[in-house]
């Protein structure tokens, strides 16, 4: 990938980082640098669709590290689970046969798992010996007949959000636009309203969690062209171009697609979550906003008004038990303000959240859910986040999967709210499975337990103890 | 407090129950060069010697008085003083365990007379020790049968502090331990282990890690176990510096020896878990007045990492345990000391220790009501014997086998539950059981608007 596409990609219009000179987008200081870098990002980002084989060009330890680590769920294929890399070799780099390998790689790959695609994620090795991907991927798509996507993502070209860019931008330059949709199945043609098309940009269904609220959809008439990526498939990402309306789910991830599609096929957009009662309301009423259909806005009314009084009903209980709890709230990009509200929604208490992935956009909403004067946290840095658990007397710290171990050898009550989690919190349904595990770890007997002091350091019985053990491990 | 369920219902299906004579041969199998001989029919035997070797893998000594249809009628006693008299005869062991059947007691049995009979006729086996024990199969279920045959010993032979001239401390560093039913040879192993790190010397009895840990040996056949406590260590329990009680059926056993000897008893419900294992280990470095392992400081704080790891896991994990009610106890409150809900709690018999069970209801009663208790309070998890994996199965969730009997697992026998190690792998065994079973997972939806063509009826 040349450095002007780089920069090309980094200069997203739709970015509110764009109009200020130093945050997000800014380049990873070496020694102190935490997240993935580019092929990370742009292989979760496609990852879960469901039925292309990905094959990962370059040496082992970028597939054989990263294989089948995310949460994301599939109905129907799992191709997307199996791990395909072309595990390069001393000899494939110095003798130049890393082009020649790929290209038999994805013969294979077409031969045992008849996939209706591959997609080639170029990584460091290869890009830095100059493997022409691109035409490695065209002249196989021209032999085998299956489109062959390749997604230039090395890790040096910058972060993890530059590869989701990278990604959306192989899906807009590739693969959209290649097919047309389904017509509508006949018994939806019968239905007493009109059914319209519409994309989510940015939903992995973790967990499957995008399963309590694809139903919702169904029943409004919405049909769902594709959910780039989660529990998507190449045929479904192909029809994108003709939706009426795009949501974009994880804030910034793959920003570059909403704008791009809104400039090229003028499919309106806006940003949403469906983490928490009022979100999931608002991103309903935007999709019947951005269709602007009259019977279409009122049947939205009338579910979310039936389902906001079923689950508020189902979570009373548990609002009981979980109310004026001080939350502390470490995590990237959208989650920071959508997991607010639903913790809002449960009457907690959020007494600070990180902002450090996230927009002038998110802090400006974080501001309004949360007042002026809140806590944002650039540092998330273990010790900055365990002083500020103390300060602010946080009963929980709420975070990403790499954070569990800092709170928990602190001994601290933890969630985990990123993409390895095992558990749905989408969707009305989804509050009911985040208030379990939120009582699941904060009214856990085992925190008096760990905290307990070593019962036989104060007994005063024998000789002190000669060899000291340290606590670490 | 739990309240108990009484058994209601007249048939048993899928029993949980094994039974008590069977439990007392297995406290006789713990002591060395011994062999029990059930008061019964031959059959009482056969079926417990395959219980036994399913279970344990290994070849089992049990004999029988073999009642038959005569002298079941016409009086059996005569079949006992026979029988001590062939053993001894054959086998020389140190000692025979005679537990009553059903059949025994039913007919009217008297075991302490019949021992009484067979020592008048035949003086030369004097020094062969008889432990005649009651353990009607009517009554109670291995664990109670197990305990009974404990305390039977004790009280046969374990002399008084007056006539044996012994004296509480006089080994400074011995101490007693009476292991429960529910403890396994490796369980007995890390006990020894833990004690001795103390600068204790245990005498375990019954000692089953050093009888049926499933070791190899050089001669190919022995008609008595080939290993547990030695019959003479006996006598000298009254000299130990303290009896440590494994376990809520042993406590009368335990308070028989303190009355015995004087020497002072200390109980524990059970092992496993930070809690009970800490107040264990407290316990022993009160009494050797010997400062705590560093290494168990570590393994300790290694616990207490695991129980942070796993609670995401086991919080609020529904539980369906069935068990003999010390096993029932000690999981029941390992698996609540994690957050877990013990919501479906089967035992065989009745027990004291029941009321402690953390669990709304204790059923008395067999695996069909674990099953029905189980669906309807939705269960996640179950522990229990290898009979209970079909009612996993039915259930459709998970089982981590403990208990009497584990025939379709190997080395389930030996495994480890107690101390802070091995609680740590236990709780990982269940986290892992529960994540891979993964019963939380969203059950796929398919949008019938959805350009998935033929997918839906796939699965389907």
């Amino acid at each position: 990938m040349k450095a002007k596409d780089i920069a090309e990609l980094l200069d997203e219009p739709a970015c509110e980082h764009n109009k200020k000179s130093k945050s997000g987008c800014a380049k990873p200081k070496p020694g102190s640098t935490a997240g993935g870098c580019a092929f990370d990002g742009a292989q979760i980002a496609l990852l879960p669709i469901a039925d292309v084989a990905h094959i990962v060009h370059g040496p082992i330890a970028c597939a054989g590290s990263s294989w089948d680590n995310r949460g994301t769920r599939s109905s129907g294929p799992a191709l997307y689970r199996i791990g395909m890399t072309t595990d390069l070799t001393e000899q494939d780099v110095v003798m130049g046969r890393a082009e020649k390998r790929l290209f038999h790689a994805i013969k294979q790959a077409i031969e045992d798992y008849q996939p209706p695609a591959v997609f080639i994620y170029n990584t460091c090795v290869p890009a830095l010996i100059g493997d022409d991907v691109e035409a490695v991927c065209r002249a196989a798509q021209e032999r085998w007949g299956v489109p062959v996507v390749p997604v230039d993502a090395a890790g040096f070209y910058g972060t993890k959000n530059l590869g989701n860019r990278i990604a959306g931008e192989a899906m807009v330059k590739y693969v959209m636009g290649t097919r047309e949709p389904d017509p509508l199945p006949e018994a939806a043609q019968q239905l007493p309203f009109k059914v319209h098309d519409i994309n989510l940009v940015g939903e992995y269904n973790i967990a499957g969690e995008f399963w309590h609220v694809l139903p919702l959809l169904d029943e409004l008439g919405v049909r769902v062209l594709c959910t780039l990526s989660g529990d998507a498939r190449f045929r479904e990402v192909q029809t994108m171009h003709r939706a009426e309306a795009n949501m974009m789910v994880c804030s910034k991830a793959l920003i570059n697609v909403a704008r791009k599609m809104e400039d090229k096929y003028k499919i309106p957009w806006f940003e949403g979550s469906f983490y928490g009662i009022t979100d999931t309301s608002h991103a309903l009423r935007e999709i019947a906003r951005l269709i602007n259909d009259p019977d279409l806005t009122a049947r939205t009314e009338a579910l979310i008004e039936r389902e906001e009084n079923r689950i508020r009903e189902a979570l009373a209980p548990w609002r009981e038990r979980l109310a004026g709890k001080r939350v502390l709230l470490y995590t990237g990009g959208v989650k920071s303000w959508s997991v607010i509200s639903a913790l809002q929604d449960l009457g907690m208490v959020v007494v600070a959240t990180g902002t450090k992935k996230s927009t002038e956009e998110d802090k400006a909403r974080i501001r309004e859910l949360m007042g002026e004067d809140t806590k944002m946290i650039e540092d998330g840095s273990p010790r900055a986040l365990l002083d500020i658990v103390r300060d602010y007397k946080a009963d929980i710290l709420i975070a990403g999967g790499r954070n569990m171990y800092t709170a928990l050898k602190a001994k601290i009550p933890f969630l985990d709210i990123n993409q390895e989690r095992e558990f749905g919190y989408a969707g009305y349904e989804g509050m009911l499975e985040l208030v379990r595990q939120l009582a699941l770890t904060l009214e856990s007997p085992v925190w008096g337990q760990v905290r307990k002091p070593v019962p036989w350091e104060t007994s005063g019985i024998g000789e002190p103890l000669t060899e000291k053990v340290s606590m670490v491990g | 407090m739990a309240e108990m369920i009484k058994r209601k219902k007249a048939l048993s299906v899928s029993p949980l129950k094994a039974s008590a004579p069977i439990g007392a041969s297995l406290a006789f199998l713990g002591i060395n060069r011994s062999i029990p001989m059930l008061h019964g029919s031959q059959g009482c035997t056969a079926f417990g010697k395959v219980f036994f070797v399913r279970h344990f893998r290994e070849p089992v000594p049990l004999q029988t008085t073999a009642m038959d249809q005569v002298s079941s009628v016409m009086g059996a006693d005569g079949n006992i003083v026979e029988g001590l008299k062939t053993i001894c005869e054959k086998s020389k062991p140190a000692l025979i365990g005679l537990p009553s059947t059903g059949l025994a007691e039913t007919q009217g049995c008297d075991l302490n007379g019949s021992v009484r009979k067979f020592r008048e006729t035949y003086p030369q086996f004097n020094d062969i020790k008889v432990v005649p024990v009651n353990t009607p199969d009517f009554t109670g279920c291995l664990e109670s049968g197990y305990a009974a045959a404990v305390y039977a010993m004790i009280k046969v032979l374990v002399p008084s502090q007056e006539e044996a001239k012994t004296k509480p401390g006089q080994r400074r560093h011995q101490v007693n331990v009476l292991a429960n039913a529910s403890l396994t040879p490796g369980d007995l192993e890390i006990l020894r282990e833990l004690i001795g790190s103390f600068g204790l010397l245990p005498v375990i009895l019954p000692d089953l890690s050093d009888s049926l840990d499933g070791h190899l040996t050089d001669d190919d056949f022995s008609p008595v176990t080939i290993g547990g406590t030695p019959t003479t260590e006996f006598e000298t329990l009254g000299d130990s510096i303290a009896t440590l009680a494994i376990g809520p059926s042993l406590f009368k056993a335990g308070e028989l020896l303190q009355e015995r000897t004087n020497v002072p008893l200390y109980k524990f419900d059970h092992l496993m878990g930070l809690e009970a294992v800490d107040k264990f280990v407290m316990c022993l470095h009160e009494i050797s007045g010997n400062p705590v392992p560093a290494s168990l400081t570590r393994q300790r704080a290694q616990l207490q990492d695991c129980m942070l790891d796993t609670h995401f896991m086991l919080g609020q994990a529904r539980f369906a345990i069935a068990a003999d009610s010390d096993l029932l106890l000690a999981m029941g409150e390992f698996v609540k000391s994690m957050g877990a809900e013990l919501v479906a709690a089967v035992t065989p018999a009745r027990s004291d220790c029941l009321k402690q069970i953390p669990c709304d209801e204790v059923k008395i009663g067999d695996l069909e009501d674990l099953e029905k208790t189980a669906r309807e309070n939705k269960a996640e998890i179950l522990i229990g014997n290898s009979h209970a994996v079909d009612s996993a199965l039915r259930l459709g969730i998970p089982i981590i086998r403990a208990g009497f009997p584990q025939y379709d697992l190997l080395g389930g026998y030996q495994r480890s539950w107690i101390g802070y190690r091995s609680s740590r792998q236990a709780l990982f065994d269940m986290a892992n059981i529960l994540l891979e079973h993964n019963s939380h997972e969203i059950h796929p939806y398919y949008s019938p608007l959805a350009q998935k063509p033929g997918e839906q009826e796939a699965v389907a």
